[in-house]
């Protein structure tokens, strides 16, 4: 069974963002960047899905610039067998609709019978790669998987979504597109041997024009990144637990009117 | 660019009949931005009341899809329906609440009609005849302001942010009843498994929301946060901290790999207020925290602070809330 893992090389959460000059992207000077943790919980499903059928090819999919060879070859160290990179700067200002088309022009070159993403990206935070996909695609789809398991002969996945008040269980015929909530499982640490394996695995490039895509411009398009407005500054309420916790009262009351 | 058109707004309904009080907010938000707000339920089963309800919040016009097909919720379903719709009304808008529906069926039905989707935004303002959509990007660190290239332009909207229509009685709307082919599903639904119920509010649609983190010391004490939750009305979250050790469900995780919250009032509890969990609460309108460190980062972004144990402080502001809400 062949099964393609989209994944995005994000900014670790901790760094500290700034806006570019320019003011519509984030300065990239001093940032660690890291594969985003949902798509890491969608390699490690992907890799258990193949380890677990005793066959099959998992490769890892990334839209990106030059950096995020750094995110496949991690992709790769954690066990995928190749991968391939979107690399073209056609695709600096892609939108979730932009790159939905170019992950799909892959998978109709690849046919693997099985897409996962992560849920969202943690750094434009959209989500909606994985439901785009699918329709530009017109496979099914489900998004933010707790549990999945792909039948005998691979024709079906049934898998669990995260739903507000429990999980609704759906049967997918194959190929079909899922995204991967936190909980599906606990991503592996590569190995020594897996990091060493890595350096060895193929990376294609891929461009706009090798996958018979227009430039076209994005749907989406930002016009500003701007700074949090500052919080209207907060008071620490003195005085002993009995005494604070009743002026705290007061204030939830008579100032916030939250209560 | 025209102008015409009216602003959809997608109704998330509670599988009974009846739409979600975070209708309201869409709503009142889509008429805020000049309307015509109308609204598009997709259900097996509408009801009188649910148009009353919806008319009383401002729907002009309620578009109805009722049909079999659309319960269960099937993304596929949904999007071809609405796409069909919207290719034959021409909206200017579409919109719909942050649900885990809605994030899934407007994404695909912006790329079924091949324009842009803002997800979780929240805030809207035209900027001449064109709309820029606000949303939290980089853990919430930053705000994005986008636009689209075309109409219409599609949205989810993040709930308890967007300030609600006020229910208004005697008002109606014409129910419109499109003939829209109903699209064959691939995907067949098989069970709905209900989590266990805490008698608590749903961590996303609570008002209030309390949180415990590491400070709480194990899964045992969060009845005392449970027990403040029954007299306030409140959700029972976590952070990162608590639900990595196995404390609690990862279903109650709010933060940045959990849920997203913006209650009008949160309540922190041994909560050290790293940065993945400021993401998933900081548009909450007022914050709380209670941790025995002063320099815990989430006094940063606190309106009130007590610097104590939150096992003197819970016990004693349960009882406080008691007696107000007694009065």
């Amino acid at each position: 069974m062949k099964i393609l893992v989209a994944i995005k090389q994000v900014p670790d959460t901790a760094t500290q963002v700034k806006i570019a000059s320019g003011g519509k992207a984030i300065d990239t000077a001093g940032i660690t960047w890291i594969v985003s943790p949902y798509d890491e919980f969608a390699v490690e499903e992907a890799l258990r899905i193949k380890e677990k059928r005793g066959q099959g090819e998992v490769v890892a999919v990334c839209l990106g610039p030059d950096r995020a060879k750094e995110a496949l070859r991690s992709c790769l160290a954690m066990g995928c067998d190749r991968a391939i990179h979107l690399n073209d700067p056609g695709w600096a200002e892609a939108d979730t609709l932009t790159t939905a088309r170019a992950l799909a022009a892959v998978i109709k070159q690849e046919q693997p019978q099985l897409v996962i993403c992560g849920r969202q990206a943690i750094d434009d935070d959209m989500g909606a790669v994985t439901a785009q996909l699918a329709e530009v695609l017109g496979w099914p789809c489900a998004a933010w998987i707790m549990e999945e398991s792909v039948d005998a002969d691979a024709k079906s996945i049934r898998a669990a979504r995260q739903v507000e008040g429990g999980l609704e269980v759906f049967d997918l015929p194959l190929p079909a597109v899922i995204s991967a909530q936190k909980g599906l499982n606990e991503p592996r640490y590569p190995t020594l041997k897996g990091i060493m394996g890595a350096k060895k695995k193929e990376i294609k490039d891929l461009k706009a024009s090798d996958l018979g895509l227009p430039a076209d411009p994005p749907q989406l398009s930002v016009v500003a990144l701007e700074a949090l407005p500052p919080r209207p500054p907060g008071r620490v309420i003195p005085g002993d637990v009995g005494t604070a916790v009743k002026e705290l009262v007061r204030a939830l009351r008579e100032e916030a009117k939250a209560i | 660019m025209t102008m015409a058109g009216a602003i959809w707004c997608v109704v998330e309904d509670d599988r009974k009949g009846m739409p979600k009080k975070v209708m309201a907010e869409v709503i009142g938000e889509a008429a805020r931005l000049g309307g015509p707000a109308e609204a598009v339920w997709l259900t097996d089963k509408a009801s009188d009341d649910g148009f009353t309800q919806l008319a009383g919040w401002g729907a002009t016009k309620v578009w109805l899809l009722e049909n079999a097909a659309f319960a269960p919720y099937r993304s596929e379903v949904w999007a071809a329906a609405l796409a069909e719709l919207a290719t034959a009304q021409s909206p200017k808008a579409i919109f719909g609440p942050v649900t885990s529906r809605q994030r899934e069926a407007l994404a695909r039905l912006a790329a079924r009609l091949g324009v842009g989707i803002s997800a979780d935004s929240v805030a809207f303002t035209m900027q001449g005849d064109k709309l820029v959509a606000t949303r939290p990007v980089y853990a919430g660190k930053l705000l994005s302001k986008v636009t689209w290239a075309k109409q219409p332009w599609v949205a989810t909207l993040r709930p308890n942010v967007f300030r609600p229509a006020e229910s208004q009685a005697g008002k109606t709307a014409a129910v419109e009843r499109p003939g829209v082919k109903s699209a064959s599903a691939q995907m067949k639904f098989v069970e709905r498994r209900e989590e266990v119920s805490t008698g608590l509010p749903e961590l996303a649609e609570a008002e209030i929301v309390i949180s415990g983190g590491r400070g709480m010391k194990g899964p045992e004490n969060y009845v005392i946060l449970e027990n403040m939750g029954k007299v306030i009305g409140a959700a029972v979250g976590a952070s990162r901290a608590a639900v990595d050790a196995g404390w609690r469900p990862h279903r109650f995780q709010i933060g940045q790999t959990g849920r997203t919250i913006s209650p009008k009032l949160y309540l922190g509890f041994g909560v050290s207020g790293a940065i993945q969990h400021l993401a998933g609460m900081r548009t909450s309108k007022v914050i709380v925290a209670v941790n025995k460190d002063p320099e815990a980062p989430i006094f940063k972004i606190a309106d009130y602070g007590i610097v104590a144990d939150l096992f003197e402080v819970v016990p004693a502001l349960t009882e406080e809330f008691k007696r107000l809400l007694e009065k």
